[in-house]
């Protein structure tokens, strides 16, 4: 018996939905890069089903594309992250807040 | 020259010298001048605009698969994104000169974020558009922290690239929905399966998370929460770069998107881009009265610009898109042109911050402020500047295609907007109360400086007394855009002939 197509997206949409609260939520900067990875991830879960349900390639080289992108922005993101742990010893985004009015 | 190579060579070219720029960086002495790097740099940019405007002569090509169209839209972009980094380029030559190390990969970075936003303005297939928004995008997160000892920097930077990547997230979930909608990722054809086996929902919801998605890179309210922030603790020239190339390369790619793509959505997105257009305007114009840094409110007048933009996505499709091209050129032109005098007025440590610290500037540095004066003019919208015409244009598409709300609320808002621009040009008139050291009195404008604020001055000017030829150019993008010419998916670089 094979599973359904929508609960790969149901499961998809759900991952996204949870990236999504916690990017919102969570106050660590380490943490809300990790739920920016989960949403994509569960972008890739989308385009591979789809990819299935099309009997089409492209989505599933689409997914090749994001995880390469996805793995330069890593490595930008948490250089990033060292200057700002550098320059504040925290990583805390409530701590963050030199920019206001 | 192999057609793929013909049609990719701008990008071809900035790539290559960037390249060039890092090898070359860490070979140069510690201590020694990167100025020569920044001269390549602006050769390169030089001859990538060269090559763009060679490209004109072939007419509509397609490559790759016909997922590179250049065609007389791209070129538009490609011009005018070459042309920015060029000031960018000029105006930042001084800039990190015995203050950064290792500055020669900025000017890489540059050369790369533009061949990001290049290979935006002219991909048809949504990976491409998502490579070049991402090769854009990654370049200019490291760029707007480049002042790497300052905590504000460093805090602009992360804000811009967690937020970045959240609308990247938003915008890959819309491409994956568009593609099990209508099974294809290319913009001919989702328009196609729009009409024939798409689901309505799943359609809708794409298109959604798109708009999103460009909403958050184009800085539009409500997703504009990074923008203030961000410009405001990057560095002048940086924010010059990022204000204008990227906001453009995405404007078009929303043109795209929206006028070839989804077609058939018409009414339901026009009405999304309403909302959107309005909030920008308004939060955007409300925002920068309350600012006193200069960079901060000139990061909300950028909101508000965007809003004054997404007005011409309302319109027919013909008249919205080149009113569009031109208010982006025209924005273009006035905003780099002001963030290129801020950096000279307030040098590499950003000493003038408030709107008092520019206080008597024309006593000090007349022909600064005369120049800055006159860029917040066309900010403001006066005839004989650049922005007038903009929003002329914008204006009178949107009542055209009958939108007399949003032109009304639209005029209302540039009636805002001119309060917190002549509060800045006041106080660039007005006496010294006190002693004021803040600027940056001493040091005098270099020669490539002088050049980025004469170049983009002209360029204001030109667009406010004879907007025609521009326009002309504008108009006939549009027309590419609104009757495609479309590819055939297996025919890989063939070039039609030009058809106007």
């Amino acid at each position: 018996m094979t599973v359904p197509i929508a609960y790969y997206l149901i499961l998809a949409a759900i991952l996204f939905s949870i990236g999504v609260a916690s990017f919102l939520i969570k106050r660590n900067i380490i943490t809300i890069f990790m739920s920016i990875e989960l949403m994509l991830n569960a972008v890739n879960l989308t385009f591979v089903a789809f990819a299935h349900m099309w009997h089409q390639i492209t989505g599933q080289i689409f997914v090749f594309f994001v995880m390469v992108v996805a793995a330069a922005e890593a490595a930008v993101g948490l250089a990033i992250i060292i200057a700002i742990f550098r320059t504040r010893q925290t990583l805390n985004v409530d701590q963050v807040n030199l920019l206001k009015n | 020259m192999s057609p793929n190579v013909l049609t990719l060579l701008p990008e071809i070219i900035l790539t290559l010298t960037g390249v060039i720029i890092m090898l070359a960086e860490p070979l140069l002495p510690a201590t020694s001048s990167r100025k020569p790097l920044g001269w390549l740099a602006i050769l390169g940019t030089l001859a990538a605009g060269l090559a763009s405007w060679y490209q004109t002569g072939f007419g509509t090509m397609h490559s790759f698969f016909g997922t590179i169209q250049v065609d007389s839209f791209s070129i538009f972009f490609h011009l005018l994104i070459a042309a920015i980094v060029l000031v960018t380029l000029l105006s930042s030559l001084d800039y990190f000169e015995g203050h950064a190390t290792h500055a020669g990969e900025y000017f890489a970075l540059t050369l790369f974020g533009a061949t990001g936003m290049m290979l935006m303005t002219c991909s048809v297939e949504l990976l491409m558009v998502f490579i070049g928004l991402e090769i854009s995008s990654i370049s200019t997160y490291i760029m707007a922290g480049f002042r790497k000892g300052q905590a504000s920097a460093t805090e602009a930077s992360i804000k811009y690239f967690l937020l970045g990547s959240f609308a990247t997230a938003f915008f890959l979930y819309g491409i994956a929905l568009a593609f099990g909608s209508t099974g294809s990722t290319r913009i001919d054809s989702i328009s196609l399966g729009l009409t024939t086996t798409a689901t309505p929902t799943l359609a809708l919801l794409s298109l959604g998370l798109i708009i999103i998605g460009i909403g958050f890179k184009v800085s539009a309210a409500p997703f504009h929460v990074w923008t203030p922030d961000v410009y405001q603790g990057a560095p002048a020239p940086v924010v010059g770069l990022m204000s204008t190339a990227p906001k453009a390369a995405a404007f078009a790619v929303l043109l795209r998107i929206l006028f070839s793509g989804y077609p058939s959505y018409e009414p339901r997105w026009a009405a999304l881009i309403w909302v959107l257009a309005v909030l920008s305007m308004t939060v955007g114009n409300l925002g920068a009265l309350m600012q006193r840094d200069v960079k901060r409110m000139l990061a909300y007048s950028s909101i508000a610009h965007a809003g004054y933009l997404l007005v011409a996505y309302t319109a027919f499709p013909a008249d919205g898109i080149a009113s569009a091209c031109f208010y982006t050129a025209a924005y273009a032109a006035m905003n780099v042109g002001a963030f290129t005098a801020i950096t000279q007025i307030a040098g590499y440590q950003e000493r003038a911050r408030t709107i008092d610290d520019y206080t008597a500037l024309a006593l000090k540095r007349p022909v600064l402020a005369a120049v800055l004066g006159f860029f917040l003019l066309s900010l403001i919208g006066i005839p004989f500047t650049g922005g007038f015409f903009g929003k002329f244009y914008v204006f009178s598409a949107a009542l055209h295609a009958g939108r007399v709300w949003l032109a009304v609320i639209g005029l209302l808002n540039s009636g805002i907007a001119c309060f917190y621009y002549l509060r800045l040009l006041a106080a660039l008139y007005s006496r010294p109360v006190t002693e004021n050291d803040r600027v940056d009195a001493h040091t005098t404008v270099t020669v490539p400086a002088a050049i980025a604020l004469t170049l983009t001055a002209v360029a204001t000017l030109l667009l406010g007394i004879a907007p025609n030829r521009i326009l002309g150019i504008a108009q006939h993008s549009a027309d590419v855009t609104v009757h495609p010419n479309p590819a055939q998916p297996g025919a890989d670089a063939t070039t039609t002939s030009a058809s106007r």
